[in-house]
């Protein structure tokens, strides 16, 4: 009995060393570009892990040096597409969601089975062609560049992945909606009083997923924006910073960007935490 | 058993759910002569049976498409067969005696303002089935004695009997809008010779058939060598990425499951926090940081590990084994995400069970643990194998394709390319645009096969109602 309990207890030690050399190896880029950020010393090599001088240079010239890279707008571009994109995309997928889930009509497998087949081609196959949709809608001029990449955020090719939303609503057991119906309940009602309300995980995962998107994706948005500056979001302007001609005045003040991106991206991932450990896999446990 | 026995029992609550239904062709046929006008003149019937405003609606419609159609739409069509006739050329001015450059057609928009023509077709035709169905509803209820719809009743059975299309159609319309009518139109690039040699505006291209398939798949050919390897290491990839982040993924989440484990939302934090940082930002650190003078080489060399620095981008294998293993870094914490949950819903007593009859842990895994989630989770992995066939940025952004490869194709291709990141070299940077879309295409057969395939066969797909 007592070999056991030394044997367990040796085993949760391991485990425990096992998760700290893991966890350093993950955190060490992360650390690295932390590290980059307040280095003084210019370009993109360096020999040294913790620098020798540190300072909040490369912060203060980020949001202050507005001439040839204009952070802070970046950033309000950036913010106000990925508020926009989030919530239209969010209606979008659980719409769709809801409606596989929920109701039989004559175009549903139809519907399920393209979804399915579209999801297969490579997205920016269809890149160019939707750049010069939408230029023939004249919706790449000027401020119109950012109503454009929303456009394509919330009703691009991330509506086909409303599976994980459907299989969620699966999940709940359809006796509730047959109990509403009885009493007199519309489908609208049980849509919005009874099913959403059981859907904070997947609501939340939806929110998140489609509020990371234009900060993380460059592509499309450097098709759509092109060189004017002044509709940068961030990642074509961090990106940017990263061409030849900029990167030894501009490398550590990337790391310095890259660092002011990620703390609002990390603070939501604290907050979701919980959902996760709750699992997407059923709003209705029993 | 289990599935087909709730099958059978919600039968009836499934016909329910049907809206009344009737086909065109019924309406048609039975229809009297304010049905059969609407076929004609559309909005008659509804007019005819007292739904005025839906019938002025209708006639709308057909009044703004025969307009379009008359204005812009016939020679839109007629420009998608010729895609342009007229040369960009220098023109003699009488007027002004100079010679003037003339545009001349541009193939590219003829392209694509004739499939948007035919797209605009298909949703009026919709319209008119609609329409016709319509006025024939109409006329039976007024023969059954039944109220006609109010515009109003009309309206609120949006908000529930026909719930679904009120939810699917802004959804509906931007997907055909930003996905499906480019599609189209990229697939039709793959039937013409848009090169580099035929660039509009200026130079016109045309329509070539099944030319550019035979070119690609013919391993003889420049390019067909440099398709058949890149497909080789795309599914090398592609396998490696997915199966090695899948089952990492798995035993780490269950490792930070293990009742014995403290801090468990902090370990869950730190994995989680690869994905907080922007893929672009993380990838891009870890290219400086691999690269020959970078931090990973300096720290071995500091420590007298290695004498040289580590071929990490300049090597083709060494790029391919480096670019898996960065990928761990990246897939993991998406996997620890997604299999968290279902892990937890494993049902404790088959565990136990299997402890009684002595398993060890890792018996349970390979028996228990792996089966089941197998067996939940092949959706999310086909997603995945899926995702990583088209997985540009952690290929693209860690080593653009290289180390570069001369004999792919002069050089458009390298050796960590997958077709996903040549196919965006070869219409971004070398303006191939046709290569680019048969490579598409052929990606797109590649990963339906596969999909519909395995998708099929899984419970979930069979039994979708099985858990309801």
């Amino acid at each position: 009995m007592k070999s056991m309990k030394t044997k367990k207890r040796i085993l949760i030690t391991i485990v425990h060393v096992l998760l700290t050399v893991l966890a350093i190896i993950w955190v060490f880029p992360i650390f690295w570009v932390v590290m980059t950020s307040f280095r003084a010393g210019k370009g993109s090599y360096s020999t040294e892990f913790i620098p020798e001088e540190l300072t909040v240079g490369n912060y203060i010239k980020l949001f202050t040096d507005t001439g040839v890279f204009d952070f802070p707008r970046m950033f309000m571009n950036t913010l106000i597409v990925a508020i926009v994109t989030c919530i239209l995309a969010t209606f979008f997928l659980i719409s769709i969601a809801y409606t596989m889930s929920r109701m039989r009509f004559k175009m549903r497998k139809p519907y399920l089975n393209i979804a399915l087949i579209l999801g297969m081609f490579p997205g920016f196959m269809s890149m160019i062609a939707v750049y010069y949709i939408l230029k023939g809608m004249g919706l790449t001029d000027g401020g119109l560049k950012l109503i454009a990449l929303i456009l394509v955020y919330s009703g691009g090719a991330n509506l086909l992945s409303f599976y994980v939303a459907k299989g969620f609503f699966d999940t709940i057991p359809k006796g509730i909606d047959e109990a509403a119906y009885i009493d007199g309940a519309t489908r609208w009602n049980v849509f919005t009083k009874i099913t959403l309300p059981l859907s904070r995980p997947i609501l939340v995962y939806t929110l998140l997923t489609s509020f990371i998107a234009p900060w993380t994706d460059f592509i499309f948005a450097k098709v759509i924006i092109g060189s004017d500056s002044r509709y940068y979001t961030v990642s074509v302007g961090l990106f940017q910073m990263l061409a030849k001609e900029n990167i030894y005045q501009w490398y550590t003040c990337f790391a310095a960007g890259a660092v002011c991106v990620s703390i609002p991206i990390a603070i939501l991932f604290i907050y979701v935490q919980r959902f996760y450990a709750d699992g997407l896999s059923g709003a209705v446990k029993g | 058993m289990r599935a087909r026995g709730a099958k059978k029992k919600e039968t009836p609550i499934k016909m329910k759910e049907f809206p009344e239904v009737v086909s065109v062709r019924e309406s048609i046929r039975k229809g009297k002569t304010a049905v059969k006008l609407s076929c004609l003149i559309m909005g008659a019937g509804n007019i005819r049976y007292g739904q005025y405003v839906k019938g002025i609606l209708f006639l709308a419609a057909e009044v703004i498409y025969i307009l379009f159609m008359a204005m812009f739409g016939t020679g839109m069509l007629a420009g998608l067969t010729t895609l342009g006739t007229q040369t960009g050329q220098e023109v003699f001015n009488e007027a002004k005696q100079i010679y003037e450059y003339t545009q001349g057609d541009n193939s590219m928009l003829f392209l694509l303002y004739g499939v948007a023509t035919i797209f605009i077709t298909i949703g009026f035709f919709i319209i008119w089935r609609t329409n016709v169905k319509s006025a024939y509803t109409q006329q039976k209820k007024t023969e059954e004695g039944k109220k006609v719809l109010s515009l109003k009743e009309d309206l609120r059975s949006l908000l529930d009997k026909r719930l679904n299309s009120t939810l699917l159609f802004f959804p509906t319309l931007c997907v055909i809008m930003f996905t499906i009518l480019p599609l189209v139109f990229m697939i039709c690039m793959a039937f013409t010779n848009y090169d580099r040699n035929h660039q509009p505006p200026g130079q016109l291209f045309d329509w070539v058939g099944l030319k550019n398939f035979e070119t690609i798949l013919d391993a003889g050919s420049g390019l067909g060598y440099a398709f058949w390897h890149i497909l080789g290491w795309t599914f090398v990839w592609a396998i490696a990425a997915t199966f090695i982040n899948y089952i990492l993924g798995m035993i780490l989440a269950m490792i930070i499951n293990w009742k014995e484990t403290r801090c468990k939302g902090f370990w869950r934090f730190i994995f989680v926090l690869s994905i907080a940082v922007p893929q672009f930002v993380s990838l891009l650190i870890m290219r400086t940081m691999l690269q020959e003078q970078g931090a990973i080489n300096v720290l071995l060399q500091d420590l007298g590990l290695i004498s040289n620095a580590l071929p990490f981008w300049t090597d083709a294998t060494w790029a391919r084994v480096t670019i898996i293993v960065v990928n761990i870094w990246i897939g993991i914490p998406y996997t620890i995400l997604q299999v968290t949950g279902i892990l937890q819903n494993i049902p404790a007593e088959l565990y136990e069970s299997a402890k009684i009859d002595g398993a060890g842990p890792v018996t349970i895994f390979f028996k228990i643990t792996l089966p089941y989630m197998l067996f939940v989770t092949t959706p999310y992995l086909i997603t995945q194998f899926i995702g990583n066939i088209n997985n540009f940025n952690v290929i693209y952004l860690l080593s653009e394709g290289g180390p570069a490869a001369m004999d792919y194709y002069n050089g458009t291709g390298g050796k960590t390319d997958l077709l996903v990141t040549w196919l965006y070299k070869l219409t971004i940077d070398f303006k191939d645009y046709n290569y680019g879309a048969v490579i598409g295409i052929l990606t797109f057969v590649i990963c339906a096969t596969l999909a519909l395939v395995t998708y099929r066969r899984t419970g979930s797909y069979k039994n979708e109602e099985g858990f309801q």
